[in-house]
């Protein structure tokens, strides 16, 4: 460096050059002069020495010294990469994280991975290959000193040029002129490098910074979206059949000659649930219509027989079925009446305790009615719990309210002794 | 243009017939076919017949519109055993679609060269067939506004795509088909694209060249990655286009309807979808060869190969078409020889006969040199293919 002594340019009062050179190119009208021009430059020790063809010269590789490029192996790894991703994608997806059982297949069968396994692979080595290309030719690449020159620009249709750089110590442009002439180029240009720095217009300046900003607006609004907690219900674009033409009942239909929506009973059919059973039995009183609270046409005791498995089942029917609202103890404590307290909405009654005298004295067929048509605020049983059912269930709730409030003479004899040794 | 070599006078190559036809430099030829981009003054005809495709697109929009809004019962699709109307089209443009790959990329590792000639009309054509065949599977789904359903994104509904349906390996297959032909046409056309940059005169057309060149340079360095990743290119492509007609066939060998669940199914589709795209190939070059002044770039030998691929293509599909028939008739299975009795006397015998007709009879006559020479003769018989397939 330092004992090269730099040509002055010979304005010296200008504040800084606008361009320097870049190289020098020469026009060939072939191929061959081409190749021959390109032998001889790489022979007199050019490094920095490039050939422009419209399309790919045999032996220009080896005239110029071009290294095979590593290109093979940027697209093998793309094909492995593919190939391994997707094999242990299907087989993580259907066998592990989401196992999908179809026609008693196995989870992780290889034949039937290997179609989506090869169009990954491939998929991904074409992608490398094409990646490749921009990434080991610098491309894009839109300004280039080369698109100044106006020779160029027949290059890439019929002419062929060689461009050598002004970075290379051996570069002389003068001898490059001889040693491309003598091979029969047919023009020699310098080529001007533009060094100055051009800011970039303000128009284009506002627009990005506006692209930027809008672009900048989804995400934002996703994002508190997800932060914040909204009263309103989410919307709905695609309704599909979440929300369909109906008539509800109790309302008028014009489609129908009676204008009713619901339709009556066809005569002699028997509707869900009314079974010709006793009456008692599926109703719990003897009456024709429910009597009132304090009536005495409710049945006073259980009109099937209170073995011990109606116990158990009626045990069974009540956790299923009660507790959710009224606890398993029967207290009023269930998962959903406490949860709809901590909501506080107002809307919901707390139930009472089942133990409250006021149940307990109540007779067995009016326990059994409030499970069949629901009591106020307490909604009807009778289409989810079968009659027998409903009658072990209210087995059940007198033995879990006897469990609390059974005097010493509910209790046998026998019992009773064991029981005060025991305490 | 820049891609096609100019072999036509150097004596060694005298014993093959010319690439191109008449006395051609590189630059005449650049000069043929630029100037079909480069005209001052858009004809007149092409307003025309761009006013008439634009206007049928359109109608292809409102139909499906239409579809979309009351639902696939408008294709007569009642019942969830076939998919009807969206899969023979999807499986005809797909099929179509293979001509092109087929010329860039397997023509390109045999050293076909004549197929530089067509290569880029092809693969252009290959584009365009799979995009129409990617319509059918989106739209036959339904709920169109579902289809991302297909790709496997982790969802609030916490479940995946079941990857043992063929239905899946077709959504895989034909997307990379698509993304594969679009990269190897936009690789190969870079250089060219740098071609009509340095030619253009007016500052929009610079800049959207110049854009897309990506600002190549035509350097040998450059040529020397570029040719590389097109080999590799065409070497991918090679076994993907035998790949995905292979898989659009599973979606029917993999079911268990007779007359589907054959073996015969992959290699008899790849046939049948090169000798439906080569078809589709000549019906569109031969009208463009005369409209757009390439006659001497695309030369009767070109056309004339075709013809071959399409004559040997279409006695693939004749034979396969007789298989079917043997293996129905030996297998001893009443089912399947009921499939194929019914296709050949039942409801649809007219679309059968129209397809032996069109696909293996007419074909034939090929084998007379005055149907491979005269080109209107030529395009008569391919379209004749086309209605078959
Ligand atoms: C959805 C919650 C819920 C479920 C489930 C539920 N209940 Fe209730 N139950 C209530 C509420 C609330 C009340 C108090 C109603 C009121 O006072 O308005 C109530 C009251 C009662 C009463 C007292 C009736 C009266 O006359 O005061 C009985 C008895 C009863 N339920 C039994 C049952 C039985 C047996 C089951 C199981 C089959 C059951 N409940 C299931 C919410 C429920």
């Amino acid at each position: 460096m330092s004992t090269t002594v730099e040509p002055t340019p010979v304005t010296t009062d200008e504040p800084e050059p606008a361009s320097r050179l870049f190289g020098a190119i020469a026009i060939f009208e072939s191929a061959e002069k081409l190749l021959s021009a390109a032998t001889a430059l790489k022979q007199s020790g050019l490094t920095k020495l490039e050939a422009h063809t419209p399309y790919p010269v045999h032996g220009i590789d080896e005239a110029l010294r071009i290294a095979p490029t590593r290109l093979p192996w940027v697209v093998l790894a793309g094909a492995l990469i593919g190939a391994g991703g997707a094999f242990a994608m299907q087989h993580w997806m259907n066998g592990i994280d989401y196992p999908f059982l179809i026609s008693g297949k196995p989870l992780m069968s290889i034949p039937s991975s290997i179609p989506v396994t090869f169009e990954v692979a491939i998929l991904l080595a074409a992608f490398a290959a094409f990646f490749g290309v921009l990434l080991f030719n610098g491309l894009p690449r839109l300004a280039h000193p080369l698109f100044r020159t106006q020779v160029f620009r027949r290059v890439t249709s019929d002419q062929f040029a060689l461009v050598a750089e002004s970075d290379d110590p051996r570069f002389d442009e003068l001898r490059f002129g001889v040693i491309t002439t003598e091979h029969g180029a047919t023009s020699v240009e310098s080529i001007e490098q533009d060094v100055s720095s051009v800011a970039m217009p303000t128009l284009l300046k506002a627009a990005g910074v506006s692209l930027v900003a809008l672009a900048l607006i989804p995400p934002v609004l996703i994002a508190q979206a997800r932060a914040t907690t909204s009263e309103k219900p989410r919307i709905h674009p695609i309704q599909d059949m979440d929300f369909q033409a109906k008539f509800k009942a109790q309302t008028t239909s014009p489609f129908f000659d009676d204008g009713r929506a619901m339709r009556l009973q066809i005569s002699g059919t028997v509707a869900r649930g009314d079974m010709p059973i006793d009456p008692a039995i599926s109703t719990g009183y003897t009456s024709d219509a429910p009597p009132g609270p304090e009536s005495s046409q409710w049945l006073d005791s259980i009109p099937i027989s209170p073995t011990i498995e109606l116990m158990a089942r009626g045990r069974e029917r009540f956790n299923i079925f009660c507790a959710a609202c009224h606890g398993r103890g029967g207290d009023g404590d269930g998962i959903v009446t406490v949860r709809a307290l901590e909501l506080q909405q107002g809307t919901w009654v707390k139930p009472i305790s089942l133990h409250d005298r006021s149940v307990r004295d109540q007779p067995d067929g009016r326990l059994f009615n409030t499970i069949t048509n629901g009591v106020r605020k307490m909604p009807g049983y009778a289409s989810q719990i079968k009659p027998e059912d409903r009658w072990a269930i209210v087995l059940y709730l007198r033995a879990l309210q006897s469990s609390r409030n059974a005097q010493p003479a509910d209790v046998p004899a026998d019992v009773l002794e064991t029981l005060r040794e025991t305490n | 243009m820049s891609a096609v070599p100019i072999p036509t006078r150097t004596p060694s190559e005298s014993l093959r017939p010319p690439l191109v036809d008449g006395e051609q430099t590189l630059s005449s030829i650049t000069e043929t076919v630029c100037s079909i981009v480069e005209r001052p003054q858009t004809p007149r005809a092409w307003y025309i017949a761009f006013a008439i495709s634009s206007s049928l697109t359109l109608m292809l929009f409102g139909l499906i519109g239409y579809l979309i809004a009351t639902g696939i019962g408008v294709w007569g699709n009642n019942s969830p055993v076939f998919w009807g109307w969206p899969i023979v089209n999807f499986v005809f443009w797909v099929g179509i679609g293979h001509a092109g790959t087929l010329i860039s990329a397997i023509l390109f590792l045999f050293r076909q060269q004549w197929r530089t000639s067509i290569n880029r009309f092809a693969e252009a054509m290959t584009i365009f067939a799979v995009t129409c065949a990617g319509i059918f599977p989106a739209i036959h789904v339904g709920r169109v506004w579902l289809v991302y359903w297909l790709a496997p994104y982790p969802n609030q509904m916490a479940m995946w795509p079941n990857f043992r349906s063929p239905l899946l390996w077709d959504v895989f297959a034909v997307s990379t088909y698509a993304t594969v032909s679009l990269l190897f046409w936009y690789l190969g056309m870079i250089p060219d694209l740098a071609t009509l940059r340095d030619r253009a005169t007016s500052r929009v057309r610079q800049f959207a060249y110049g854009l897309f060149a990506l600002g190549w340079t035509g350097s040998a360095r450059q040529w020397h990655v570029l040719e590389k990743a097109y080999l590799l290119l065409a070497a991918l492509a090679t076994p993907l286009v035998l790949s995905v007609h292979t898989i659009v066939s599973f979606d029917f060998a993999v079911s268990h309807v007779p007359g589907w669940h054959t073996t015969i199914f992959p290699p008899y589709f790849v046939a049948g979808a090169v000798f439906s795209g080569f078809a589709m190939v000549v019906t569109l070059l031969v009208p463009a060869r005369h409209l757009f002044g390439l006659k001497d770039l695309i030369t009767p030998r070109h056309l004339d190969v075709m013809c071959r691929i399409i004559l040997a293509t279409s006695c693939m599909v004749g034979y396969a078409y007789a298989t079917e028939f043997f293996t129905a008739w030996y297998s001893g299975n009443r089912f399947e020889q009921f499939a194929f009795l019914n296709r050949m006397q039942g409801p649809y015998a007219w679309a059968y006969w129209t397809m032996v007709t069109c696909n293996v009879l007419i074909p034939q006559l090929y084998w007379f040199k005055r149907f491979r020479t005269s080109p209107w003769l030529m395009v008569g018989v391919a379209i004749c293919v086309n209605i078959g397939m």
